[in-house]
């Protein structure tokens, strides 16, 4: 069993509709974990059927029993995060800003505040359109984005895989590379970069690279819109040279892209050069991997 | 005033607006433009730029002192983030789990855990001729994105009059850093693009502008590709359109080579407006 895990830093690349053609590609040879919890989209093109939901709990919330609370003010002014006010009659908790380090708990000399756990969101266990399992979740509104449901929903594809004996588990990884990104990247064989040819697309790029060295992974690349600014790709796959990164696809820019979105496809559902292009990389990157 | 420019997915050209816009408004205002993508920042691409101040920014770890520490163990029972571990000879603390709340340190019967800064990123505040524009900029290796943003926004706040306008541009998707960037804020514009992607995320992110309880409208991006499902849920929930960028490689190509766009297409040029005249009405 294989791990591949498709990330790229900047936003709007092009990530998951790849990721969601290599899944189309791949059909139940692989377990799919859509990991950008925070907005998560490949359950739209790989029409999901959410059959299994599961509350997920992470972290705690304080929450003060005003009957025993003599306002005496001192969680106030221990909290960091100024979670708690005085609403001109009691002390009172701001579940947004609460980051559950239950120091207010400890302190209060009523011990009224009371630590509640926290519901972060629901994960998904899905069939897709083309017969493969999907682990998936949606964080829930103003939760924190800790990393720990996008573990979970990686940890339980790898049980799914192994369990129904898959060859691969294709991973829809988190923007950005902050602890999402990070959970996402734990454990992967291979990381599968796209970028696009603009200079925002390769400066994150570089960004996200470096967090994918400090884990000491191997990875490949895709350059979409490549076309874009030849420039801006010759500098893409100088940097990949460099760091000895293997260019697995350059896909050039393509309003069809954006119109297989729309009618809910994967582009490879079409015959087209495009889609010609992105079958080829996926051999690419299976040959790496394996 | 403060203006958060957000959206729930990502690439859908946040920075294009907030570059092109504060460019745009500071010929006719004071403003400072915020660049709260802190994990990816990018806006300062687009700027012609001087640095004028740059500022290292810590969070607050702390730092074990095995002279006066009589190892009770009672930190690392105090934390609830596993940052602190006692062995057997030892405290060990792991900065990037640690959330700076103080509770070990403060609660240390020795003080043996006294918080110690730790740099975290840079926050860079530079010129660019009509207005400013600060920058924080997370190490890569650091993990959370929420202490520096805070930090930039006290920054500005330190920095400059309220007659300034602030524009934040915002980190992508719907959890902790975006709520952050955005909690204060007096309006929100939320960047999407008429697709089921743009649309799957705007709902989240209008949802969280809701518990926030922030007042917010929406921008479309490459207006003409993709469906109609963006602006048919906008018009059922009565959520405002501010503009409709339209679709055009052209637009596509400035921003690929990191120009700003306004000053050479007619089409963006115009939906910048009926976002200036937006903020101006309601600055009013």
């Amino acid at each position: 069993m294989r791990e591949i895990v498709v990330v790229s830093g900047k936003g709007g690349t092009g990530k998951t509709s790849l990721t969601a053609s290599f899944a189309y590609l791949e059909k139940e040879n692989a377990v799919i974990a859509d990991c950008d919890v925070d907005a998560a989209n490949m359950h739209l093109l790989l029409e999901a059927d959410f059959a299994k939901q599961e509350d997920f709990f992470s972290g705690e919330e304080a929450f003060i029993d005003e009957q025993n609370c003599i306002n005496c003010g001192i969680c106030e002014s221990t909290c960091r995060f100024d979670a708690i006010s005085f609403d001109g009659d009691k002390y009172v908790v701001d579940p947004i800003s609460c980051e559950g380090c239950w120091y207010c708990s400890r302190v209060c000399p009523r011990e009224t505040i009371k630590m509640n756990t926290k519901k972060a969101g629901d994960f998904y266990i899905s069939k897709t359109k083309v017969g493969s399992i999907m682990a998936h979740a949606k964080l829930g509104f103003g939760a924190e984005n800790s990393g720990k449901l996008v573990a979970h929903v990686k940890n339980s594809a790898k049980k799914l895989a192994l369990e129904n004996e898959k060859n691969f588990i294709i991973v829809d990884g988190s923007p950005g590379i902050g602890c999402p990104v990070v959970s996402s990247l734990s454990g992967a064989h291979l990381v599968v970069l796209v970028t696009e040819a603009t200079t925002s697309g390769l400066h994150d790029l570089k960004r996200v690279h470096q967090v994918v060295k400090t884990f000491g992974l191997r990875a490949v690349c895709i350059i979409n819109k490549y076309d874009l600014n030849e420039e801006v790709t010759s500098s893409i796959e100088t940097f990949l040279e460099e760091e000895k990164i293997k260019l697995v696809g350059k896909i050039a820019y393509d309003e069809m892209f954006t119109k297989a979105l729309s009618e809910g496809k994967c582009i490879v559902q079409s015959d087209s050069s495009l889609s010609y292009e992105i079958k080829n990389s996926w051999e690419l990157i299976k040959k790496e991997v394996i | 005033m403060r203006i958060t420019i957000a959206s729930g997915k990502g690439g859908t050209g946040k920075t294009t607006i907030s570059t092109n816009l504060s460019h745009y408004l500071s010929r006719k205002r004071q403003l400072v433009l915020v660049d709260l993508d802190v994990e990816e920042p990018n806006s300062g691409l687009f700027l012609d730029k001087e640095i004028f101040y740059e500022q290292v920014a810590n969070k607050m770890i702390p730092e074990w002192q095995s002279k006066s520490c009589i190892l009770c163990g009672e930190c690392a029972k105090v934390c609830n983030f596993n940052a602190i571990l006692k062995i057997e000879k030892e405290v060990l603390v792991f900065p990037e789990l640690c959330h700076s709340c103080y509770a070990c340190s403060e609660l240390c019967f020795t003080n043996s855990l006294p918080m110690k800064p730790k740099q975290m990123g840079e926050i860079t505040h530079y010129k660019c001729g009509t207005f400013d524009f600060i920058e924080g900029r997370l190490r890569v290796g650091e993990e959370q994105a929420v202490p520096l943003i805070s930090q930039c926004i006290e920054y500005v706040d330190e920095s400059f009059e309220k007659s300034f306008l602030r524009l934040y541009d915002a980190p992508p998707g719907t959890s902790c850093p975006v709520i952050e960037a955005s909690k204060k804020s007096d309006f929100v514009f939320l960047v999407t693009e008429p697709t089921p992607f743009g649309l799957n995320d705007l709902r989240l992110a209008v949802e969280t502008m809701k518990v926030l309880k922030r007042d917010f409208g929406v921008i479309i991006n490459r207006y003409g590709i993709g469906d109609r499902g963006v602006e048919e849920y906008c018009e059922k929930e009565g959520i405002g359109i501010i503009a409709k960028i339209p679709n055009d490689k052209a637009i596509a190509k400035l921003y690929s080579n990191g120009e700003l766009v306004y000053e050479k297409h007619e089409g963006f040029r115009r939906e910048l407006e009926k976002i200036s005249s937006f903020i101006g009405e309601i600055d009013a």
